[in-house]
């Protein structure tokens, strides 16, 4: 009957584009070199692991959980990979450790969530503080990565050179891999149409026979191994660790996925948007460094702006298509 | 009896954790409990002798009792001043010592005041108890604020940068003098959380938005709303009434512990000697029953953010403080975390529905206990957060009904196989 009429569903993250389209326009017409490729890539370069972050944060937030501890366990990784480097360990054992560490501490806040039915905010929240207090027992102070050949290799080797001083780094190359994986992932897998099941409406989702328990489970192991994968990201990118780094990330994740067009309460939303929605976040700041005269604290007042007004939208569209379900 | 054991059940586990956390402390941490009552003019008695000789000599050894407590409180309003001399031995000594009390301490109304680790911990934990009163409200709604850290920074700001240009003589009143002036910044701070709070309330009940989300606004925003008012600056200042706040003394107690007394006081005459406890419960229980009930929902919701917001604003002044000085980045930093750990340490549930603002008070107790312990043990601060996690993760498993049930049921099938063999 409407054949024509454009999904509801594709909205908000049509609007999310429309925005980073926008708010790109704005700073070519502004700025000279801003539309260079350089400052594209970087702005990939710049915010891989928050990207790499935000995708496990929109699962959980898929399946109407939260995830805190995103940020603390990306400090905790780089510390803990630069302090096993600087005694002598082998990078990839390093990396691999951290990668299973992030993996099993994911499980178990997924455990604790789903089987003490405790609120996922408040588990997250404590593995934070815990994974936060881990880094500081790991070292205290930054760790800087010198001499490495693995990390040496990740730098030289493995980027290709588009043209003269382009060069695609190894971490916006796995940015780009795992978004790819996550968004077929959820799109086209069974855990991931389980994932938007429970988020909708838990209880029909166990009627119907889903794996509840296992999915979240499942859902919040990956989002651990995303948060630690995006530390491993964040050691590259830095060339270093430090215990302090990325406090209140998880918010900026957070914002991330609601700007990217997914509904806080779950069942709604694309893991395809977090990747718009994190580049939103790192145009308005490379705006804000090229502009120079800003003070940097609006970009604060910007982003909770910008989520105002994504809430707004994903609200009023709650509305509509509520009324035309009654309707019909 | 049985009525009474179900009205304090929410409290036991709470005091169980606090009860064995304070015996860890009587046997493994010297001089926990030692509570000394410092009184004012005793040292200035033993000193007295000394005043005819060397005037400038016991103002100097007068403030040194104090030095290790906060020796750069500094002065008192002026009020003060005159109940001390009023007590004081010597009157011939007055004239001198005088104007070395107002430098010198802070404090006490009646010249007395307790000095101990307990009372410490009462001091320091002030702000999240302040908080946590608020929060147990909003939750109690079903809702939650995580913007309270940002509000706190907020009030911390607009109040520095208020007494600040007041000092500087740049604003309508600096002629009251600073031991009045001092009051614009606080009710400023003051108002501005309740807009806070009101800006919440506004998105939740106004708007329909889930609060989690709309307060996540207000959090990412907050901080940068306070660095613009500080223009990124830390502002300190020592205008000795807004000192007094945090670290002045009245009755004994550190004055914050009063305004934490207060506020719980008239917290909870207004919930449970009026309706609004019910209605704040009810709306929490089933909020469209509340309403066909002929409940104000919404607004009753709306109230809950403002008290929240203001709540939160008295926490960022005690902040400010405390540190002297308003620092938009650290201000408040997860104290909002802490105050909904208290909240549901204090056996509020997060669905709403149940509040318990004593149980809120005993939480952030029990948080500042463990954090002041730690500190105690020589524990680096930021390790303090490991443990406190893994508290927050076992209290929350014991008020879990599921998690009893399972250990129950182990225990009943274990007793049960015993049974048979």
């Amino acid at each position: 009957m409407k054949k024509f009429k454009f999904p509801m569903r594709y909205v908000p993250i049509s609007a999310t584009i429309l925005v980073f389209f926008v708010v790109y326009l704005i700073g070519i017409i502004s700025f000279d070199n801003f539309g260079s490729p350089k400052v594209f890539l970087d702005l990939f370069v710049d915010n891989a692991y928050l990207g790499i972050a935000a995708i496990g944060t929109a699962l959980v937030i898929l399946t109407g959980g939260i995830d805190l501890s995103v940020g603390s366990i990306i400090a905790f990784t780089s510390i803990l990979i630069a302090k096993m480097i600087e005694s002598g360990c082998n990078a990839l054992w390093a990396i691999a450790l951290a990668l299973a560490i992030g993996i099993l501490f994911g499980m178990l806040q997924g455990w604790l969530i789903h089987c003490f039915s405790l609120p996922p905010f408040l588990v997250t929240l404590a593995g934070m503080f815990f994974v936060r207090g881990c880094g500081f027992i790991v070292s205290e102070e930054s760790i800087p990565i010198k001499n490495d050949r693995v990390f040496d290799f990740i730098q030289n080797d493995l980027s290709i050179t588009l043209s003269k001083g382009l060069h695609l780094r190894f971490i916006v190359m796995l940015y780009i891999a795992v978004l790819i994986i996550a968004i077929i992932f959820s799109q086209r897998t069974r855990a991931g149409r389980s994932i938007y099941a429970i988020g909708d409406n838990e209880l029909a989702a166990t009627l119907m026979g889903i794996p509840v328990g296992r999915t979240k489970i499942m859902t919040y192991t990956i989002a651990g191994f995303c948060s630690a994968l995006a530390g491993v990201v964040y050691a590259i990118y830095l060339k270093a660790g430090n215990p302090l780094n990325c406090v209140g990330l998880e918010m900026d994740a957070i914002a991330a996925v609601v700007i990217g067009g997914t509904l806080l309460t779950g069942g709604v939303g694309y893991v395809f948007g977090s990747l718009f929605g994190v580049l939103v976040l790192g145009l308005i700041q490379t705006l804000i460094i090229f502009d120079g005269r800003i003070n940097s604290w609006w970009t604060r007042i910007i982003v909770g702006l910008l989520v105002l007004a994504f809430i707004f939208m994903q609200n009023l569209i709650t509305k509509i298509s509520k009324s035309k379900s009654k309707s019909h | 009896m049985n009525k009474t054991s179900n009205r304090f059940r929410h409290l036991v586990w709470p005091l169980v954790s606090l009860a064995l956390l304070l015996l860890f402390n009587a046997f493994f941490t010297d001089n926990f409990f030692k509570i000394e009552i410092k009184k004012q003019d005793s040292a200035q008695t033993v000193q007295a002798p000394a005043v005819p000789d060397n005037p400038p000599a016991p103002g100097t050894s007068w403030i040194t009792p104090e030095n290790y407590e906060n020796s750069s409180d500094s002065a008192e309003a002026a009020a003060k001043t005159v109940d001390q001399a009023g007590q004081a031995a010597q009157a011939a000594a007055e004239p001198q010592q005088a104007p070395e009390k107002n430098d010198g301490k802070g404090v006490s109304i009646f010249g007395y005041y307790l000095y101990g680790t307990p009372i410490d911990i009462l001091n320091q934990g002030a702000k999240v108890m302040v908080l946590a009163i608020g929060m147990t409200l909003v939750i109690a709604t079903g809702g939650i604020d995580i913007s309270v850290g940002a509000v706190m920074a907020i009030a911390g700001a607009i109040a520095a940068l208020l007494i600040s240009m007041l000092d500087a003589g740049s604003f309508p009143g600096a002629s009251m003098g600073p031991a009045i002036y001092w009051i614009i910044p606080v009710v400023a701070a003051l108002v501005l959380a309740t807009l806070a709070g009101f800006w919440n309330g506004m998105l939740v009940a106004g708007f329909g938005i889930q609060p989690m989300v709309a307060t996540l606004v207000l959090m990412v925003a907050g901080r940068g709303v306070a660095q613009l008012i500080t223009d990124g600056q830390i502002i300190t200042f020592d205008n000795p009434g807004l000192v007094f706040l945090c670290n002045g003394h009245a009755l004994f107690l550190p004055f914050s512990v009063w305004i934490v007394v207060t506020m719980y006081v008239v917290a909870g005459l207004l919930t449970r000697k009026t309706a609004l406890g019910l209605f704040i419960e009810s709306v929490g229980n089933n909020e469209r029953a509340s309403r066909y009930a002929g409940i104000e929902a919404r607004r009753i919701k709306w109230l809950t953010y403002v008290i929240c917001g203001f709540c939160a604003g008295v926490a960022g002044l005690l902040a400010a403080s405390n540190i002297k000085c308003a620092d938009s980045n650290n201000a408040g930093l997860y104290l909002e975390l802490d105050a909904i750990l208290a909240t549901v340490i204090g056996g509020t549930s997060m669905a709403g529905g149940r509040f318990f603002l004593s149980g809120s008070l005993v939480g952030a107790i029990l948080i500042q206990t463990l954090t002041t312990t730690m500190y105690m043990k020589n524990v680096s601060p930021a390790i303090v957060a490991v443990p406190k996690a893994m508290v927050v993760i076992i209290v929350c498993l014991l008020q879990s009904p599921v998690f009893r049930a399972k250990v129950l049921s182990i225990f009943a099938s274990k007793a049960a196989k015993g049974g048979v063999q």
